[in-house]
């Protein structure tokens, strides 16, 4: 079976271990991920801080490339990518003005009918019909499900159906194994696109969340947004600033984390790459009981 | 969202928010939910809620006090404010419009520079390479703002975990990114 695929920025660079990790568990599933050729930037919060034409323009772009490869269905990893396309694609379906401005500008026609996917519908859709035959072992771990922004606002946009407190990747940690906590952080925003210009307020923000995962007993946190597992995993020192406490709890994506339960190594799966630490996650594994 | 039809262009700031995003100011009846949900509500200098009733009321020197103001400049965009309102006033939109009217008119808080410094830097290196180049992006913005040693320590650690490239990865047909570029800077600001 062949799907789209926009791997976005961050999944070329920081989190290539996220791109990694989908590939792994997407080939145990006997699935291809097909790339769009020549695909560009989403645009980001910049594009749509500074020039509203241009958010829409960038994303459309990529979309209409993807129409002329055939390509139905796309997965965007990237919550903030998969946002951004989305957002795009409902503006171009709902206002013929701007369409026919941004076909002009590309020289390309858009029909806007490619069926667009967040990881977690991925999942849903390819992943949970042959789970069963794939899952060998068991995370025995208490694991935070971490939504943050973009997988569950604006609702137009989303398929989660309770946007104050989702269950979805929950779902996905119990087909892991997992025993997901109950938390109140999960969908807080993390800081996101201030991390470079207010660090000390992302540190301030992404603390919270760190700080509530651990004191509801979670041993990891589940992240499905490279934005978030960069102010997470990375900003570690900043946050210690903010805290005043060392937070050692390791950050998976949420495909490391199932393909781990599906006996897939944790090299391959980009878990050496981490800031902090995942050996407590990949040694939690126990055999599934038959 | 909604392009207007009329030849005549709403005067105030408020009418061309309306007219340019759709979304009806006039609804919000100041429940605060906006405020309260807001991640950065300690930080702002305007509360989410105090920002709809400005542009309500329209007392004198309301728009230069929206466009100087930091709040919104540090709206992260997470939605939290619009996907709680119960009159659907879609406050994410309302904030875009500002900023790109803040720097139409040069009225940016001077407190806010950094954080513009970033977008400019990121657009920058969109459109000389159509992907985000992360050593390009931070080169140019540690130049912008002279922040020259912020994240220094990190540096060596993401090159070590290969998550830092030191060549730009590049869209093969950059001229029509190039285009991208330049016709959304001619077309007239403020239309969404």
């Amino acid at each position: 079976m062949k799907i789209g695929y926009y791997p976005g920025c961050s999944l070329e660079g920081t989190s290539k271990e996220y791109s990694d990790s989908l590939f792994a568990v997407a080939e145990k599933c006997g699935i291809t991920l097909e790339a769009i050729n020549d695909w560009n930037c989403c645009g980001a919060s910049a594009a749509h801080s500074m020039n509203h034409d241009l958010a829409v323009a960038l994303p459309a772009r990529t979309l209409a490339l993807a129409e002329q490869q055939g390509l139905t269905e796309i997965v965007i990893p990237c919550a903030a990518c998969y946002s951004r396309l989305s957002q795009s694609q409902n503006e171009l379906n709902d206002n013929y003005v701007t369409k026919s401005r941004i076909e002009s500008y590309l020289d390309l026609k858009i029909s806007g009918t490619i069926k667009l996917l967040t990881v977690i519908d991925f999942l849903k859709k390819y992943i949970y019909p042959v789970a069963d035959q794939h899952v060998v072992n068991k995370l025995n771990q208490k694991t935070a499900c971490y939504y943050g922004c973009m997988l569950v606002r604006p609702k137009e946009i989303t398929v989660i159906e309770r946007t104050e407190d989702p269950l979805e990747m929950e779902d996905v940690m119990k087909i892991a194994g997992a025993t997901p906590v109950k938390w109140a952080y999960k969908t807080e925003c993390c800081g996101a696109g201030l991390s470079v210009s207010k660090t000390d307020i992302v540190a301030k923000l992404s603390g919270k969340i760190l700080e509530d995962a651990v004191s509801n007993g979670a041993e990891s946190i589940i992240v499905a947004c490279p934005m978030c597992h960069m102010n997470l995993d990375m900003r570690r020192p900043e946050i210690k600033k903010q805290i005043n406490k060392d937070i050692n709890i390791p950050v998976l994506f949420i495909t490391q984390a199932l393909g781990l339960s599906m006996g897939i190594a944790a090299d391959k799966l980009g878990l050496n790459k981490h800031f902090v630490d995942t050996d407590t996650a990949v040694k939690c594994i126990i055999k599934k009981e038959a | 969202m909604h392009e207007s039809s009329h030849s005549t262009e709403p005067k105030g700031l408020k009418g061309r928010i309306i007219a340019a995003t759709g979304v009806n100011i006039n609804q919000c009846y100041q429940c605060g939910k906006c405020t309260a949900g807001c991640p950065l509500n300690e930080e702002m200098d305007i509360q989410p809620n105090q920002l709809l009733r400005m542009l309500q009321l329209e007392l004198p020197g309301y728009e230069d006090k929206l466009l100087r103001s930091m709040s919104i400049w540090l709206c992260l965009a997470c939605d939290m404010c619009s996907s709680r309102c119960p009159q659907e006033v879609l406050l994410s939109k309302v904030m875009d419009y500002l900023r790109q009217e803040s720097l139409r008119q040069g009225k940016v808080n001077p407190k806010a520079k950094d954080i513009v410094s970033f977008h400019q830097s990121f657009l920058e290196s969109i459109e000389k390479n159509g992907k985000l180049n992360e050593m390009g992006l931070t080169v140019s913005y540690k130049l912008k703002t002279m922040n020259l040693m912020q994240d220094i320590s990190i540096a060596p650690a993401m090159l070590s975990k290969g998550k830092l490239s030191l060549f730009p990865h590049k869209v093969k047909n950059l001229k029509e990114i190039q285009k991208l570029f330049k016709k959304t800077s001619e077309h007239k600001g403020g239309e969404q």
